[in-house]
């Protein structure tokens, strides 16, 4: 890590306090939460990509079960939306663990392949059933409610507004988990692996087991982040699981630097604010994204952030 | 006391023998040494004790207990841990998380304990990285703990390794040639660490090619030709067995030589 | 049973198609490790320029083949601007760098051509032929036998020719193919041409069945893919028996169970067989040398 724990969260801290004193329009809180929402689902790949060294693509599929648990859950089961995201975490980690088993002895594009499966079958169930989830045209989503609560104790924020501090503070909460980890016997295990698996077993470490736990986490943090979207939109639809979704992230990642938390959400920032730049040239969008993912893996290899902190490093 | 027991130890690549029918046993406290010419099969015997190869015939025994096949996690549980012939070092990671990650054992605790930071997870921790850094001292890499493990030289990662190794709290140590690409100053002190580590009690399992090494800090040698064994006893005997000097003179000597 | 046959031979259509994609896939993958995620945007391309082509009033095979030269230069140019550059880089930022690619084409075509669906004329006709109980289209026939040639072509080629074995020579060991002086760098530029080349001929035998767009790419390279793994990656064998296979569980799950959840299915047999293979169905075994 580029520096301490809790340099990193002051810094984190400080810019999403400090970034609404710049913002010319209250449409600026609905971009910068979804930065944030992007960010926390990027930090959970930060930890299964970046240090356990294990492809997924096909991550969206949980950001999707967050999602639709939001969107059903309330529904059908009468859950409050709070209990719904919770609901889904545990689907999703469920989910991780049963999959997870099989398919992490996969490596490299074959995990890939499987991934990617998996996403797709998450897709097509929410495309395809349209009783329960309103199929490819998507569905609404219920109040998350606490905006009202707010209210009713005598704070008005927009819904912009408050789902910008929301999903900042939630942000926040993921980073310091996942630095936690990092740093801990089962964030240095995951990276051990990541080095070499046979030296990393030769020392104790289950690799198994250890790559599964990478995959439940990360899996949970995709699924908050669906979570937090969709409440956040009060509509869904399956997109949100889709393969470019999962693309979408996963280049967030390795774009700011799939190793480090700081890193993913710069590149959660730049992914997320690029599309709405180049909606001045909706013509040119991805022609520009594709140039872009294609420059920044050429020229840094390694991600904006360490490719950054290297040449910093060089220069006394 | 004996800890290792290799019984009749053998394994197949295709058809080939590369090892056979190899039986010896290591005691604690002592150095055993495995040697042979280059494709004897000394790194596939070693690779058969730690668990990376499951052997295709033959037991082995760690401390009166049949551990043949089973994983090496499962090993290094058990007290048994091993370096690399061409090194496993974890390149990204810095020189303490290396050694550091030598300690999981004894450091890991639950998830969510490493995720919340719990006080009993930043204990352990704490201790781990106490242990670390006084085995970093001893391999003599201390000043170098920050640096990330890719910037190190090859004697360094190989004394890394050992580290790592010790972070287990190995009963028996499996270091494969160890002083491969070392000067002499290195050699030296890793002949001198291995001697340490051997008078503390472990049971040092060595495949090392610098014959003076093995030679000196050796208790018993065990000499592989072919995959076959075919001389055991001290290195005094070993070195004066006719089978081992043909072995190596029909090889060893002359490669020397010529490189 | 009519009706088994009749999925049966849109399968193998299909499959056919896929069969192909996945061998793009191989080819690039055996020269450079590099899994390509644009290959399906060689397969619009080839349908693509063939249509704007034909419309602007060249003839179809002239047409054709214009599309095919222009697809490989493009998988030429791929090679050049975003492999190359990027050699040595991690798997995932060579997932991005191909998917990025994929993107890019995709945007320039949407520019260059447009955003509408277009057809080709079949080659030989609309009229169904009757084969035993079943129906098939004469432009099936031409996708397959297509499909068939060039497999065999590029059996023999890698089999026959002193080319197509430094082709597997670097395959097999790049180090050692460049100590005994083969221009790997040279391999790569020709699999990548190769590669796109066959795509795009698969984007213009499918195109009259299929219809082409802009957007088709995706979804084709995700199946070609799929099937590549299904088969094992590297090997041709397992490209054309994984499209194949693809294509026909494919068909038989649209016909009988759901073609909604046929996709579903494929990727539920994909994911069986590398719960049971790892390495695939024709996948070579690796075994981690410490």
């Amino acid at each position: 890590m580029l520096t301490s724990k809790w340099v990193q969260l002051a810094v984190l801290a400080v810019l999403i306090a400090a970034l609404p004193l710049l913002f010319p329009s209250g449409y600026y809180y609905r971009i910068g939460a979804l930065i944030f929402v992007n960010a926390l689902a990027v930090t959970g790949l930060v930890i299964l990509v970046g240090w356990a060294g294990q492809i997924s693509l096909g991550h969206a599929g949980f950001a999707g079960i967050g999602a639709y648990a939001c969107a059903l859950a309330p529904e059908h089961l009468g859950l409050h939306p709070v209990v719904a995201i919770v609901l889904g975490m545990v689907i999703s980690a469920g989910l991780a663990a049963l999959i997870g088993k099989p398919i992490l002895r996969l490596k490299g594009y074959y995990l890939g392949v499987a991934t990617l499966g998996f996403g797709i079958l998450v897709t097509m169930v929410l495309t395809n059933e349209r009783i329960w989830t309103g199929g490819p045209d998507g569905m609404s989503v219920a109040k998350l409610g606490l905006r009202e609560l707010l209210r009713d104790m005598g704070v008005r924020v927009s819904g912009g507004v408050f789902w910008y501090w929301a999903c900042g503070i939630v942000l926040l909460i993921g980073a310091w988990l996942a630095l936690n980890l990092y740093n801990s016997a089962t964030g240095r295990a995951l990276r051990a692996l990541h080095g070499s698996e046979v030296a990393a077993s030769t020392i104790g470490i289950d690799v198994p087991r250890l790559k599964l736990q990478a995959f439940v986490i990360s899996a949970v943090y995709a699924s908050v982040a669906g979570s937090l979207l969709a409440l956040q939109n009060g509509f869904i639809t399956p997109d949100v699981a889709g393969f470019m979704h999962s693309i979408e992230i996963v280049t967030m990642a390795v774009l700011g630097g799939v190793g480090s938390v700081v890193g993913a959400i710069l590149g959660a920032v730049i992914l997320t604010l690029l599309p709405q730049v180049l909606t001045v040239f909706a013509e040119y969008e991805q022609l520009v994204l594709g140039a872009v993912m294609i420059l920044v893996m050429i020229f840094l290899p390694r991600g904006l952030l360490p490719s950054i902190a290297a040449r910093l490093k060089r220069k006394p | 006391m004996t800890l290792l027991h290799i019984e009749g130890l053998g394994i197949n690549f295709g058809g080939l023998k590369a090892v056979d029918n190899v039986s010896f046993a290591a005691a604690a406290g002592q150095v055993t040494s495995v040697i042979g010419p280059n494709g004897a099969g000394k790194t596939t015997l070693f690779n058969m004790i730690s668990g990376v190869y499951t052997p295709g015939s033959g037991r082995v025994a760690l401390d009166g207990d049949n551990v043949t096949g089973i994983h090496p996690s499962q090993l290094a549980r058990r007290g048994l841990s091993r370096t690399f012939q061409n090194l496993q070092i974890f390149q990204d990671m810095s020189v303490l998380d290396n050694a550091l990650a030598g300690f999981h054992l004894s450091e890991r605790g639950s998830v969510w304990g490493d995720m919340l930071s719990l006080p009993a997870a930043r204990r352990r921790a704490r201790d781990a990285r106490d242990g670390a850094m006084k085995l970093l001292k001893r391999v003599r890499l201390d000043d170098l703990a920050s640096e990330v493990a890719g910037n190190l030289s090859y004697g360094q990662l190989k004394r890394l390794e050992i580290a790592r190794a010790l972070g287990v709290g190995p009963r028996v140590l499996l270091l494969d040639e160890p002083a491969a690409g070392c000067n002499a100053v290195e050699t030296e002190e890793i002949d001198t660490l291995i001697a340490e580590l051997a008078a503390s009690g472990i049971a040092v399992l060595l495949v090392e090619h610098d014959m003076k090494l093995v030679m000196r800090i050796s208790h018993h040698v065990v000499v592989l030709d072919h995959g076959q064994m075919i001389a055991e006893g001290d290195p005094e005997s070993v070195s004066q067995n006719p089978e081992v000097i043909k072995a190596y003179l029909g090889t060893e000597a002359v490669d020397n030589v010529a490189g | 049973m009519d009706s088994l046959l009749q999925f049966l031979f849109s399968g193998l259509t299909v499959g056919a198609v896929y069969a192909l994609v996945a061998l793009g896939f191989t080819i690039i993958y055996n020269a450079s490790d590099v899994v390509n995620f644009a290959q399906g945007e060689f397969v619009m391309l080839g349908g693509m320029i063939t249509v704007f082509a034909h419309e602007a009033g060249i003839p179809l095979p002239l047409a054709a083949l214009l599309a095919v030269v222009l697809t490989a230069a493009i998988g030429v140019a791929l090679n050049k601007l975003a492999i190359e550059p990027a050699r040595g880089a991690p798997v995932v930022s060579i997932i991005i760098i191909t998917i990025g690619a994929s993107i890019f084409i995709r945007g320039a075509s949407q520019l260059i051509f447009d955003k509408q669906l277009h057809r080709l004329p079949s080659f030989s006709g609309d009229a169904p032929i009757r084969i035993g109980g079943a129906t098939i289209l004469p432009q099936s026939l031409w996708v397959i036998g297509g499909a068939l040639i060039v497999f065999v072509a590029l059996w023999l080629f890698f089999t026959r020719t002193l080319t197509g074995k430094a082709v597997l020579a670097t395959a097999n060991n790049r180090l050692a193919a460049q100590l005994v002086g083969i221009n790997t760098r040279a391999i790569m530029t020709l699999s990548f041409a190769l590669s796109a080349a066959i795509g795009a001929l698969a984007g213009v035998l499918a195109t009259p069945i299929t219809l082409v767009s802009y957007d088709v790419g995706v979804a084709l390279a995700l199946k070609g893919f799929a099937a590549a793994m299904l088969g094992g990656m590297g090997n041709p064998k397992g490209a054309l028996v994984g499209g194949l296979l693809l294509g026909l569980f494919e068909a038989l799950t649209a016909g009988y169970l759901s073609s909604q959840y046929k996709e579903a299915v494929a990727f539920i047999v994909i994911l069986a067989v590398l719960f049971a293979m790892p390495q695939g169905l024709f996948g070579a075994k690796s075994t981690e040398r410490v």
